[in-house]
């Protein structure tokens, strides 16, 4: 009954090459995480084996392994996560559960903000600081990993927060009818229904802090040692500084040995990344309310 | 944040046994709201010990119109140390400027991608990149600065060396492409269904919708992700500390080298005595970064606030 008008055809031709150019800027930001992704592996692979993963840097890192780095990463991470995650999702509990509309509600949704857009070096400066000379800590495992939490706080704050605000109204309701407490609420039925979106939460966050350098350069990881850690007042190696330290640092490197640690490094981070999205696309599956 | 309803828990009724879950149950509270409040202590706790660290500096060698005018960055001169930070400021500047200008229209232009023309799968995915270009770290990034940008800059404009303004820039652009992306994303699905539809009804195609209707409503939006950015380049220290060739000179053109704020504490923190000037004096380059963030931040979050008080 109707034909399209020229005009018509015209916007069609317009709208197409429209959604081409904005097709092409989405694929000017794919091609880079391509191409360094390839270049990673291929210049990187060939540095990897198990004796590269599980033995001691030699000939003053110019070869052997990264073993000590891997090691003193997780130990950071480790304790960086039992000081923030306890804190950060208590704090979500308190602006999700318990605060009231008010100006101090405000006041820490903007800190939690600002915190979150601290530059990584001035987070050193204050670890440095706070727990290295204040707190006497020296340069350790405790406070590059402290300093770490506190940097990873807000973002554990922000999604903990969103996690339990999902939780619909009214199963807190249903529970308070009951005679709950609003603790005893919160502890059977928010955390519960909340957990999986805070861990989701939490593992991007453990790809965060293993990949983080200047805050932990001056608080606790060191250029090289020759042990690994014994406790927590210990300075450790760390993957992130020893890619810094290999790629600027050292001379006479052959290629490959920074390539791999920087292979190692973004595969530990990618593979954390894709087991929360996992993870995510299982809960958004999953949940029934 | 809580939503206000008739129905409300047990321990707020009048006349209630003061029990032991009740106490539990006050105990809780104020753990919690200890808890919630931390991320004020931090952020009063950072200022606080930078500034204590930084403080003796600023009362005693700092001179103000050297450390903001003077391009003198010269911390261990014997006969006369100057502390300026005019050449990294200006190089800051500089950077974060230019890779606004690489990542905003491409962030934008993705950003309209995947709100307005994709869909389904192809959605996902593109937000599943989006996710792991964020995550690689800002080390990586500098050391593929340092291995793949340089030789191909060297190469394609024949200059003798590939770190500086331009590579930082490139950098950084990728850096900050991510979350500008998501930022605006957030603006265009701010937008209220309705608009499109009435724009659509009176026979706009989706260009004209995109650019009449739907810009403009996401303005302000746009603007607090662009902010954004430019918070996330003066913060930046580990890739910029080595795409950037780290010698002190204001820059004139693209290939030359600069030096960033960041980038000097990440270098000489390490190299100074606790207590010395030089020492303080980097504390106070971070009072001072940690100021202009703030304010980027803030200004960010009050434009984005304006659009959905509005």
């Amino acid at each position: 009954m109707f034909e399209a008008a020229p005009i018509n055809l015209q916007n069609e031709q317009v709208q197409n090459r429209f959604r081409l150019m904005f097709g092409g800027m989405m694929v000017i930001l794919i091609i880079p995480v391509v191409i360094i992704l390839a270049t990673l592996v291929i210049k990187g692979w060939p540095a990897i084996s198990w004796t590269f993963l599980f033995t001691d840097p030699t000939n003053g890192m110019t070869a052997g392994g990264i073993f000590p780095a891997l090691f003193g990463t997780i130990w950071l991470v480790v304790v960086s996560l039992l000081a923030s995650v306890p804190l950060g999702v208590a704090a979500a509990v308190y602006l999700s559960e318990y605060a009231p509309d008010n100006m101090l509600t405000r006041m820490i949704n903007l800190a939690t903000i600002n915190l979150a857009g601290v530059p990584s070096i001035v987070h050193a400066l204050f670890g440095v600081g706070a727990f290295v000379i204040f707190f006497r800590f020296g340069t350790s495992i405790l406070a590059a990993s402290l300093t770490l939490a506190i940097m990873t706080l807000p973002v554990i704050i922000v999604s903990s927060w969103e996690s339990m605000q999902a939780v619909p109204r009214a199963f807190r309701e249903a529970c308070w009818n009951m005679g709950a407490t609003r603790w005893q609420t919160i502890r059977t039925v928010v955390l519960p229904n909340a957990i999986p979106g805070i861990l989701t939460g939490v593992i991007l966050q453990v790809s965060r802090a293993a990949g983080e350098t200047a805050p932990i350069m001056f608080t606790g990881a060191a250029m090289f040692l020759p042990f690994l850690p014994n406790s927590v007042f210990d300075q450790t190696m760390a993957l992130a500084l020893h890619l810094f330290v290999v790629a600027t640092q050292v001379p006479d490197i052959p290629e490959s040995l920074p390539f791999g640690v920087a292979l190692v490094l973004v595969g530990i981070v990618l593979i954390m990344n894709t087991l929360a999205i996992w993870f995510r696309m299982r809960l958004r599956g999953k949940k029934k309310w | 944040m809580t939503a206000h309803s008739a129905i409300q828990p047990t321990h707020v009724t009048v006349g209630d046994a003061k029990d032991k879950n009740w106490y539990i149950d006050k105990s809780f509270e104020i753990l919690m709201f200890i808890c919630g409040i931390s991320a004020i202590i931090f952020v009063v706790g950072i200022f606080l010990f930078v500034f204590k660290e930084g403080l003796g500096f600023i009362l005693g060698d700092m001179n103000f119109s050297e450390f903001f005018l003077s391009q003198k960055w010269r911390p261990t001169s014997l006969n006369k140390a100057t502390y300026g930070i005019l050449a990294m400021v200006a190089g800051t500047a500089a950077v974060t400027g230019l890779a606004m200008l690489i990542c905003l229209p491409i962030s934008i232009g993705a950003a309209i991608f995947i709100a307005e023309f994709a869909k389904g799968r192809t959605r996902e995915i593109l937000k599943i990149v989006i996710e792991f270009l964020a995550a690689i770290p800002s080390v990586v990034w500098g050391f593929i600065a340092l291995s793949i940008m340089n030789p191909l800059i060297i190469n394609v404009f024949d200059v003798p060396m590939g770190l500086g303004v331009l590579n930082s820039a490139i950098i950084l652009a990728l850096m900050a492409a991510p979350i500008v992306t998501s930022i605006a994303e957030d603006a265009f699905k701010a937008v209220p269904d309705t608009y499109r539809e009435a724009a659509e009804a009176l026979g706009a195609t989706r260009w004209q919708t995109i650019y009449k209707v739907i810009l403009p409503a996401a303005k302000n939006g746009l603007l607090s992700a662009g902010l954004l950015g430019v918070g996330r380049g003066f913060g930046e220290t580990m890739a910029i500390l080595m795409a950037s060739g780290h010698s002190i000179n204001i820059p004139t053109s693209v290939f030359d080298s600069f030096r960033a704020l960041t980038a000097t504490i990440a270098a000489e923190l390490g190299e100074t005595a606790v207590g010395s000037p030089h020492y303080q004096s980097l504390f106070a380059i971070g009072i001072f970064l940690f100021l202009i963030t703030f304010i980027i931040n803030m200004t960010a979050d009050f434009i984005v606030r304006g659009v959905r008080k509005g």
